[in-house]
């Protein structure tokens, strides 16, 4: 992967001109380069990643593993491509192993998931079974510790 | 009359100035408003599987002793990494010594080679207990300058002018601290020669061999380490030291090593067994780790490095404070002359005003003054902070 796109998924926060002094490069260019990717879908879009429970969100999260019968044409994608439209859904993969698709999905309460669950997903053609796990405590997310690492200490001057 | 306790330091001790980072320091500790730019190691925790694996050599009850030369499974790891790191093959059974950190390396290898009067070249400005360790074996310590005006370069010529018949060994650090210099092959080679010529012993340290950036500048991928060990007529002469402090960020952990041929090794063991015994073995287990897995994480910090780099030099131009680019390791070594202050003035000065600390090029050697060392290996918004108030600083002086 480029160093741009190391740095962005590391922090989207960096605007061209700090990307610019962190790769040595000029900041025109480097505006150039994240408007293309972003028209190519090389970046699909930026986001927070937030605790939770820190602001105050009581959504409730889930994984669902979902089995599905695959087509003559196109596989599984057909299908999966459905599920991951609906809005609850916020990541969808398509999994090796014991199950087809891992889907994760959120919703207010666990009502709301059990809904999605048994009213738009099971009942869909070609889906034959779903196993739903309730996300219980955020360790670590996209890449950062829930929970503050202190800082080494270091000696302000050493040789 | 008892004598003053003064009186009774030994005089190979009581004769080595105190260091003058140890001043430095002083000044710095205890205040908490500083951002310091003057530390001589990474900003990183060690990686977190090398931590883990050091936690898992202590469940494990893995508190012994272990061998002299430390445990062979790291000697062979060791031996594996220098073979494709630095293009030389030891044998890990009796060509490697495990070492309290490279400083003890070097002070075995001083003391394992040296007869009161023996003479050695090393180049200033340097790391700082490269002279001391010379005399504290009762060697005589013969500085080499190497000049802003080369990039801190070691010539091959200054080197030549320096034998005499009492030269026995030749100390080299590339890249070096503090100035980041790192030798240009074609002159590497020229002092290889003259240490094949003189009959002279190598003893090279290249701890911050893997934290190099010169290529990438140029828009080329980073060309693999040379190590003069590497070279024609040197493999029999040179005492190659490294360690996991820089790379790895594993500073805390004390661990470095020596190849050499069977004979220095020996020699070096002899003291290591009488006075360390053996280097800690949770560190030693964690640097097996660190050799075996450790790549991908050396590079994401080089990486890290590198962009600090790119910012420091570009602030370091904008503000008019020359300073040219560094090829390795995680300092520059920008020149303050144009300022009308010393170095230790300019450091002083920058600490006072702004909250900054850098180091004094003077506490590096003679060689040093005119200039300052600023340690990148520090977090990118501190950093961005430190280069403001520097700039801010700059911009109050006559140039």
């Amino acid at each position: 992967m480029e160093p741009l796109l190391e740095l962005l998924q590391q922090n989207a926060k960096l605007t061209a001109s700090e990307l610019a002094d962190r790769l040595g490069q000029d900041e025109t260019s480097i505006a150039q380069r994240i408007a293309e990717m972003e028209r190519e879908k090389v970046i699909l879009g930026y986001h927070g990643v937030i605790d939770r429970d820190k602001a105050g969100n009581h959504n409730v999260a889930a994984l669902i593993e979902v089995k599905l019968t695959p087509e003559r044409e196109g596989g599984f994608d057909r299908l999966a491509e459905r599920i991951a439209r609906f809005d609850q859904v916020s990541s969808c993969y398509l999994m090796s192993g014991g199950y087809d698709l891992a889907v994760f999905v959120e919703g207010e309460d666990l009502r709301e998931v059990a809904r999605f669950v048994t009213e738009k997903l099971s009942t869909l053609d070609g889906v034959l079974s779903t196993a739903t796990h309730f996300q219980l405590k955020v360790y670590k997310q996209s890449g950062f510790l829930a929970g503050a690492e202190t800082e080494p200490e270091r000696l302000a001057v050493t040789p | 009359m008892s004598k003053r306790l003064e009186d009774r330091i030994a005089r190979q001790v009581a004769q080595i100035p105190r260091s003058g980072i140890r001043d430095f320091f002083e000044l710095v500790q205890g205040r908490d408003d500083v951002i310091s730019l003057g530390v001589g190691e990474p900003d990183f925790a060690a990686p977190w599987h090398i931590r883990e694996a050091a936690i898992y050599a202590l469940e494990r009850g893995q508190t012994s002793y272990t061998s002299n030369l430390g445990l062979l499974s790291l000697r062979r790891s060791i031996s594996r990494y220098i073979e494709s790191h630095c293009g030389v093959a030891y044998d890990p059974a009796r060509e490697v010594l495990v070492t309290v950190g490279v400083s003890e390396a070097l002070d075995l290898a001083c003391r394992a080679l040296l007869d009161p009067g023996d003479e050695v070249i090393y180049h200033t400005p340097c790391y700082v207990s490269y002279s001391p360790s010379i005399v504290m074996a009762y060697g005589v310590a013969v500085s080499v300058e190497t000049r802003v005006e080369d990039e801190f370069v070691l010539k091959a010529e200054d080197v030549a002018a320096a034998i005499t018949p009492r030269t026995k060994m030749l100390m080299l650090n590339f890249p070096t601290n503090p100035t980041g210099a790192v030798e240009p092959v074609e002159e590497l080679e020229k002092i290889a020669a003259l240490a094949v010529e003189h009959d002279l012993i190598v003893i090279t340290d290249e701890i911050y061999s893997e934290l190099t950036y010169a290529d990438e500048d140029q828009g080329q991928t980073p060309r693999a380490h040379v190590s003069i060990a590497s070279m024609p007529g040197m493999r029999e002469r040179t005492i190659l030291l490294h360690g996991f402090s820089k790379a790895h960020a594993m500073t805390g952990f004390r661990l470095g090593y020596a190849c050499a041929p069977q004979v220095l090794t020996e020699a070096m063991m002899k003291i290591h067994q009488y006075s360390m015994l053996c280097a800690p073995i949770m560190s030693q287990l964690a640097a097996v780790e660190a050799l075996e897995n450790g790549a991908p994480e050396v590079e994401r910090m080089r990486r890290a490095y590198a962009q600090r780099r790119n910012l420091l030099l570009k602030r370091f131009g904008e503000m008019g404070m020359p300073c040219f680019p560094p090829g390795g390791a995680f300092y520059a070594f920008p020149d303050v002359r144009k300022f009308g202050l010393s170095s230790q003035d300019f450091a002083l000065r920058l600490l006072e005003e702004e909250s900054v600390a850098v180091v004094p090029g003077s506490a590096f050697g003679e060689a040093g003054e005119g200039c300052v060392r600023a340690c990148y290996a520090t977090g990118m918004d501190q950093l961005k902070i430190a280069l403001e108030r520097i700039g801010n600083f700059v911009s109050r002086l006559p140039s």
